[in-house]
C-alpha cells in the first residue's frame, strides 16, 4: 500500500488515451461505438432520402385502410372489407398455428427417432439413421414442395367423390381426403357444452393432483399407485357422464359434397398440411440428433448403477437418464423451435396465408409499402422468437443442474 | 481518421447507388442495352422460344423501345418478374421499363410513384372453367375454389365481384401463372381467373384447350401498358411515343414491309413524313435520331402486325381485336398526332 502512494500521482494527458494500456481499450470501444452509430444514422438517412427521391414517404397509415383481398384460412373472421392490420393479424395467427403444431409434432417425432436411433435392433437403428440423414441434408423448401405436390397430385378431386366416381370417403364416411385438403367432422357446440368442457378441465387438474399425491406416497412409503390407469379413468369417466347427463350438447357436423366442393365440416387445407408436415419432419431430424446426443451425454455408469439397484430399463430411462439428458437437450431444442417458427415463412411457396404472405406479401404489394411492411414483419418474428426463447429458458431453469 | 473517411465514402457510394438515376435515357445509352421487366412466361405475350429468344406481344414493345433508343431491337435484356416483385424491381431501378401485362390503376400511378405512359392492350378480368363443370355464367360460381395470382389487381377485383354478388368462394393464392395453371389443371381449383388475354394465352398451352371455357362475364377494366418510374418525364415520353408510333403506323398503313421505301423520300402524307423523320425534327425533340420510328417499325412492324403475329386470331392464343382495334374501326387504339 505504502509503496503505491509513494509514487507521484501522474497527471492525465490526452496521448494516454492511445498509449496507456489502461485507457486504450476504452478509447477503442468509444470510437467503435461512434462509428457504428454513424453508420446506422447514415443508413437510415440514406433510406429516407432515397425514398423521398422516389417520391415515397414512410407511413404506417396503410394499416388502417381496407385490405380488399380475401384470405382462405382464417382463425378469426375476416372479409375483404377489413383493414390491412386485421389481415396481418389473421396471418400472424396462421403463423402461430403452424409453428405451435409444428413444434409439438417435431418434438414427438424427434424424440422417437432419437431414442430409436440408439436402439440395439440393427434394422431400427439403421432406418432411423437413414431418416435423419435424408431429412437433415435436403433443403426444407424441397420437402414442403414434395409434400404439397403429393397432396395435390396424388389425391382425388372433390368431383371424383360423386355417385359412380373413383373416390370414397374414409372412416365411416366422415373424412374426405381431396386435392384441396382433408375435410374432417367439425364439432358443433350447443348449450351446455360449457359444462362438459369444465368437467374436462377439472379432470385434468385432478390428474395433476393425483400424480403429486402418488409421488409423495412413493417417496414416503415406497408404494406405487397405478397412475396411468387411474389418470385415464379420471380423464374419460367424468366427462362422458357429464356429456350424457347434459343431453349430448356437442355434435359433429360431417363434411358433405356440395356443388363444387365439400361443404360443412372442417377443411384442413393442403397448404397447411404440406407446411406443417414438412416443417415437422425436417425439424424432427435435428431434434432426433439433439435427443440422441443428450442421452449419450449421460455417463454409462448411471445406467449401470441403476441396474445394480435392480431398476427396470424403462424406469431407468424415465427416472435416471432422461432427467439428466434434458439438461443437455433443452438449450439446443430452443433454437430448433426458433428455427421452425422462422422457417414457417416459407409458407409462401405453397400459398399458405401466414404473416409473410398477408402482411409481408399481398399487403406490401397492394400498398407499395415494402419498407414498412417488412419492418413490421421483422418485428413480429423478433418478438415471437424472444417469447419462445424466454418461455423455454424458464422451463430450462427448472430442469437444469442446481448447484448447491 | 482514415476509418471515418472510409465510412463516409461507403455512405456516399450507397447513396448514389441507391438513387435510381433520374436520366434513364442516358443510362440505357451508356449501357448499350435496355433492361425490360417482363413476364416469366405467358404464351403470346412474353416467353422465350426454343432457342432462348424472347418473343411475344409485350416483348415486341420492349424491342421497339430498344430500337428507338439504341437502333437495335435485339439490344434488350429481359428480366422475368413475378406479379409480386415487378413494381419493386422497377422502383429500385433494376429495370428501365416494365412491360408485363400490368394494369394502369390510380394507386399504382400515384401512390406507387409509377407512370403508365401508354396503353397497349385494353383488357378485362374473366373466369375460365373446365367445360365438364357445366357452368355457363360467373353467377353460378357460388362456393367455387378459385386460383388467383397474388399481387395483382385480379385478387382485388375478385373479392369485389363476389361480395357485390353476394356469393362465396375459396381463394387459392398462387405466385405465378405457371403455378396457377398447374393447380387448375390438377383440379385443385375449379376456376382460374386473370385478365382475359392471360386466360386465352394460358389456355392455348393446354393439351386440350377445347375442354375449357372462358365465361362471358368481364368483371373489371384492365388497361394494360408499359410502366416507368414517376419523375423521369423524358424517358416516359420515349416510351409513350414509341407505343403511339406503332399504333399510328397501322392507321397510316406503314408496315414492316414498306417502311424502308416510305422513309426513303418524303411522301404525299405529311403525317407519315413527320413520323418517319423525312420532314420536321420530331426525333431531336425527344433526344432520338430523326429516323427513330423507322427503326421501331423495322423490328416487327406496326401495332396490327405485332398483334396478329403473336396473339391474333390466326395464332393459338386466338384473340380478336375487339377493343384493341383502331379507332377508325370502332376500337380504342388511337395513335397520338405526330406534329
Ligand atoms: N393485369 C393484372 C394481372 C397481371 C398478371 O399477373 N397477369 C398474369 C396473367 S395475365 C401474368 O402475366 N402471369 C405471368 C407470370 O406469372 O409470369 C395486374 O396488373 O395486376
Amino acid at each position: 500500500m505504502a509503496d503505491i502512494s509513494d509514487h507521484p500521482r501522474e497527471t492525465f494527458r490526452i496521448s494516454m488515451l492511445l498509449y496507456d494500456a489502461r485507457y486504450r481499450s476504452l478509447t477503442i470501444q468509444v470510437v467503435a461505438a461512434m462509428l457504428i452509430m454513424l453508420f446506422l444514422a447514415q443508413l437510415v438517412d440514406n433510406t429516407v432520402t432515397n425514398l423521398a427521391v422516389l417520391g415515397k414517404d414512410i407511413s404506417f397509415s396503410f394499416l388502417w385502410s381496407t385490405a380488399g383481398y380475401d384470405i382462405n384460412q382464417q382463425i378469426i373472421p375476416f372479409t375483404s372489407q377489413d383493414t390491412h392490420a386485421r389481415a396481418a393479424l389473421v396471418g400472424i395467427l396462421n403463423t402461430l398455428l403452424v409453428a405451435v403444431l409444428g413444434c409439438i409434432l417435431a418434438t414427438v417425432i424427434g424424440v422417437f427417432a432419437g431414442v430409436l436411433r440408439l436402439s440395439k435392433n440393427w434394422l431400427v437403428a439403421r432406418v432411423m439413421t437413414f431418416y435423419v440423414e435424408c431429412m437433415r441434408n435436403t433443403p426444407l423448401l424441397i420437402w414442403i414442395l414434395i409434400v404439397f405436390a403429393v397432396m395435390t397430385e396424388a389425391t382425388p378431386q372433390p368431383r371424383d367423390f360423386r355417385e359412380g366416381g373413383t373416390a370414397a370417403m374414409v372412416f365411416a364416411d366422415s373424412v374426405a381426403v381431396t386435392n384441396r385438403g382433408v375435410f374432417i367432422p367439425r364439432p358443433i357446440w350447443a348449450d351446455g357444452s360449457g359444462i362438459v368442457v369444465a368437467f374436462l378441465i377439472l379432470s385434468i387438474i385432478g390428474i395433476f393432483v393425483l400424480r403429486y399425491v402418488a409421488r409423495k406416497r412413493q417417496e414416503d412409503t415406497g408404494q406405487q399407485l397405478p397412475v396411468l390407469r387411474l389418470s385415464l379413468a379420471m380423464l374419460i369417466v367424468p366427462v362422458t357422464l357429464a356429456f350424457f347427463a347434459v343431453g349430448r350438447p356437442i355434435t359433429l357436423e360431417y363434411p358433405e359434397l356440395g356443388g363444387f366442393n365439400f361443404e360443412g365440416g372442417l377443411q384442413v387445407r393442403n397448404s397447411f398440411i404440406a407446411l406443417w408436415l414438412a416443417l415437422s419432419l425436417y425439424t424432427s431430424a435435428f431434434i432426433a440428433e439433439i435427443v440422441r446426443s443428450g442421452i449419450l451425454a449421460v455417463s454409462k455408469g448411471q445406467t449401470e448403477a441403476a441396474f445394480a439397484l435392480g431398476m427396470q430399463p424403462n424406469r431407468t430411462m424415465q427416472l435416471i437418464i432422461l432427467p439428466q439428458a434434458l439438461r443437455v437437450i433443452i438449450p439446443p431444442l430452443i433454437s430448433q423451435f426458433l428455427n421452425l417458427t422462422k422457417n414457417s415463412s416459407l409458407a409462401l411457396a405453397v400459398g399458405y396465408m401466414d404473416a409473410r404472405s398477408t402482411l409481408g406479401g399481398i399487403t406490401v404489394n397492394q400498398t407499395g409499402r415494402e419498407l414498412e411492411g417488412i419492418l413490421l414483419l421483422g418485428i413480429f418474428y423478433l418478438i415471437t422468437s424472444l417469447i419462445i426463447s424466454s418461455a423455454m429458458n424458464f422451463y430450462n431453469s427448472g430442469v437444469k443442474l442446481k448447484e448447491r | 481518421m482514415t476509418k471515418t473517411v472510409f465510412i463516409g465514402a461507403l455512405a456516399v457510394a450507397g447513396l448514389t447507388a441507391g438513387i435510381a438515376s433520374a436520366a434513364t435515357l442516358d443510362d440505357v445509352k451508356a449501357r448499350g442495352s435496355l433492361k425490360c421487366g417482363s413476364n416469366e412466361g405467358l404464351a403470346g405475350f412474353a416467353a422465350p422460344d426454343a432457342n432462348g429468344n424472347w418473343e411475344g406481344f409485350d416483348v415486341s414493345l420492349c424491342r421497339a423501345i430498344a430500337a428507338a433508343v439504341l437502333g437495335d431491337g435485339q439490344a434488350v435484356e429481359f428480366v422475368p418478374l413475378t406479379s409480386q416483385t415487378r413494381f419493386t424491381a422497377l422502383a429500385a431501378g433494376e429495370v428501365d421499363v416494365l412491360v408485363r401485362n400490368s394494369t394502369w390503376t390510380f394507386t399504382r400511378d400515384t401512390d406507387l410513384a409509377l407512370d403508365f405512359p401508354a396503353i397497349n392492350y385494353y383488357d378485362g378480368q374473366g373466369f375460365m372453367v373446365p367445360r365438364a363443370l357445366g357452368v355457363s355464367s360467373a353467377a353460378e360460381l357460388d362456393g367455387a375454389t378459385v386460383c388467383i395470382q397474388t399481387g395483382t389487381t385480379t385478387e382485388l377485383n375478385l373479392a369485389d365481384y363476389f361480395r357485390a354478388n353476394g356469393i362465396s368462394y375459396e381463394p387459392v393464392p398462387v405466385a405465378t401463372n405457371a403455378e396457377g395453371q398447374q393447380q387448375y389443371l390438377a383440379g385443385a381449383c375449379d376456376v382460374y381467373t386473370t385478365d382475359i388475354s392471360g386466360l386465352a394465352a394460358t389456355r392455348a398451352t393446354f393439351e386440350a384447350p377445347g375442354d375449357h371455357v372462358i365465361l362471358p362475364e368481364v368483371v373489371s377494366k384492365e388497361p394494360l401498358g408499359p410502366a416507368v418510374r414517376h419523375g423521369d418525364n423524358a424517358w416516359g415520353d420515349i416510351v409513350r411515343w414509341t407505343t403511339h408510333a406503332l399504333v399510328a403506323a397501322e392507321e397510316y398503313g406503314v408496315t414492316k414491309a414498306n417502311v424502308a421505301e416510305l422513309a426513303a423520300a418524303p411522301t404525299d402524307n405529311p403525317e407519315v413524313n413527320r413520323l418517319l423523320g423525312t420532314e420536321g425534327e420530331l426525333g431531336a425533340m425527344i433526344g432520338l435520331d430523326a429516323d427513330w420510328a423507322v427503326k421501331v417499325l423495322s423490328v416487327a412492324g406496326n401495332y396490327g402486325e405485332i398483334f396478329e403475329a403473336n396473339i391474333g386470331e390466326s395464332t393459338a392464343v386466338g384473340l380478336a381485336r375487339g377493343l384493341n382495334a383502331q379507332w377508325t374501326d370502332g376500337g380504342l387504339m388511337y395513335g397520338g398526332p405526330f406534329r
